[in-house]
């Protein structure tokens, strides 16, 4: 597709009707094209005129349903400003790749991210899930590696890869079951009875390796337990699946 | 003339308010969230209901909308758009999502269905505020072009990509790209959308 075939995608991106390869083909010149920026945020601003003009009130009950589920959420916080670092990393990596990396990095695409995030965000975000793909490999291959398999949930097998010498745990688990909406998966390291969070296990884990958040230190295991979006600061569930780490 | 087609009725400018509610929102108070759900929690029903058609579906992607929006209020740009843009942004992106996925139904793969139920707002409302702007928006959406017309209500109102358009109205997949942008352009225009 050439350039200026993609300064023509700002009316179909805002309307949601690019598919998904073409729409981050069209993010990817949106980071860098300042006119196509500038006529998506007035597209966008008149396509929700359409919305404007349907508008109907829901039902009276969802006010108290939606007021009560968000105590329950936990809010992101707001946006690091990492630039200075992140613009090294951008001008040494090759686009093609970067384009790639954003496509599988931003999930959910499209532009109610471009509308909150910033091109850097994106980058940084990018960076990140490349790094961490990189250390997953590593901890994987890591030539002390340890594996221990355990039981999670009522049919689903956890796998457990840890080194010591990288001091990362790797997580995987063959088809967890689907979560009700407002749920996820949340991993921790047991430090000797204190469970520490150590990340989600992002679209419900899907014979995914996920690399644990945060270093081993020398947690004596693991755990996972289902908690509500976003995660939980300490377990609020019991464990569907424990396993010790081996020694 | 421009500036009063701009400006919705009745709601002396909501969205300085909005950013303002919604700053504390990000900050993680509950009562001002409630404020803000009261403000855009309409608009965000409507849109999915017009997109989705099943009523209790609608609740469901209108409940998940609005938590994404407590969830990731901090995030708000407001160098990328009003508020309320950024909500039906993202309600119409759950919507679309939901139908594409629920692709098998039937009613989507018949075309006089689809082409029947345009545009979807010949519902009576009583908001004198919604109904207002919906004048405005058919007004200014008679100036479009029977294509551009119908490109921008099947993408918008039924969830459609550019593909699916140009399959139904049997034109060339690059005039669709173009009618889809042109379409809006002339929207934009005729309702004084400024950003
Ligand atoms: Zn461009």
């Amino acid at each position: 597709m050439s350039t200026a075939d993609l300064h023509t995608c700002t009316g179909a991106y805002v309307l949601h009707a690019l598919p998904a390869a073409e729409r981050d083909r069209f993010e990817g010149h949106l980071a860098d094209c300042e006119a196509c920026a500038q006529e998506v945020k007035e597209l966008a601003a008149t396509a929700q005129r359409l919305g404007l003009a349907v508008a109907a009130p829901p039902p009276a009950e969802l006010r108290a349903r939606v007021l009560q589920q968000i105590t329950t959420v936990r809010q992101e916080p707001p946006r690091l400003p990492a630039r200075a670092r992140v613009r090294a990393w951008t001008r040494s990596a090759p686009r093609l790749a970067l384009a790639a990396c954003l496509a599988a990095a931003v999930a959910l695409g499209g532009v109610a991210v471009w509308q909150h995030q910033s091109a850097e965000d994106a980058r940084d975000r990018a960076r990140r899930v490349e790094q961490q793909a990189a250390e997953l490999t590593a901890v994987l291959a890591a030539p002390d590696a340890k594996t221990v398999t355990g039981p999670v949930g009522g049919d689903s097998t956890g796998t457990v890869v840890v080194s010591e010498e990288r001091n990362r745990a790797a997580f995987l688990a063959s088809s967890l079951p689907d979560l009700p909406a407002g749920k996820t998966y949340q991993l921790w390291f047991d430090d000797k009875g204190t469970m520490r969070p150590a990340g989600l296990v992002a679209g419900g884990g899907r014979n995914e390796a996920v690399l644990m958040d945060g270093p081993v230190d020398g947690a004596s295991g693991m755990g996972v337990t289902v908690e509500p979006e976003g995660g939980s600061p300490r377990p609020t569930t019991e464990p569907i699946g424990q396993m010790a780490f081996p020694t | 003339m421009r500036a009063a087609e701009s400006s919705p009725a009745g709601a002396p400018s909501p969205d300085g308010d909005l950013e303002a509610r919604l700053t504390e929102v990000a900050r993680g108070d509950q009562a001002a969230f409630a404020v803000v759900y009261d403000a855009v929690s309409g608009p965000v029903f409507g849109l999915v209901r017009s997109v989705l058609r099943d009523p209790a579906q609608s609740e469901e992607v209108t409940q998940e909308v609005l938590v994404e929006l407590w969830r990731t209020a901090a995030r708000f740009r407001p160098d990328r758009g009003s508020v309320m843009t950024w909500v039906l942004t993202l309600a119409h992106r759950r919507a679309v999502d939901r139908v594409r996925s629920a692709e098998a139904s039937a009613a989507r793969e018949h075309k006089a269905a689809l082409l029947d139920q345009l545009p979807a707002y010949d519902e009576v409302t009583e908001q004198v505020e919604t109904r207002l702007e919906q004048q405005r928006v058919r007004r200014c959406l008679r100036t479009l072009t029977g294509l551009q017309r119908e490109a921008v209500a099947l993408a918008y109102y039924r969830g459609l990509t550019y593909r699916e358009v140009a399959q139904l109205l049997t034109v060339p997949l690059g005039t669709v790209k173009t009618r889809l942008r042109d379409g809006l352009i002339r929207l934009r225009d005729c309702l004084g959308v400024s950003a």
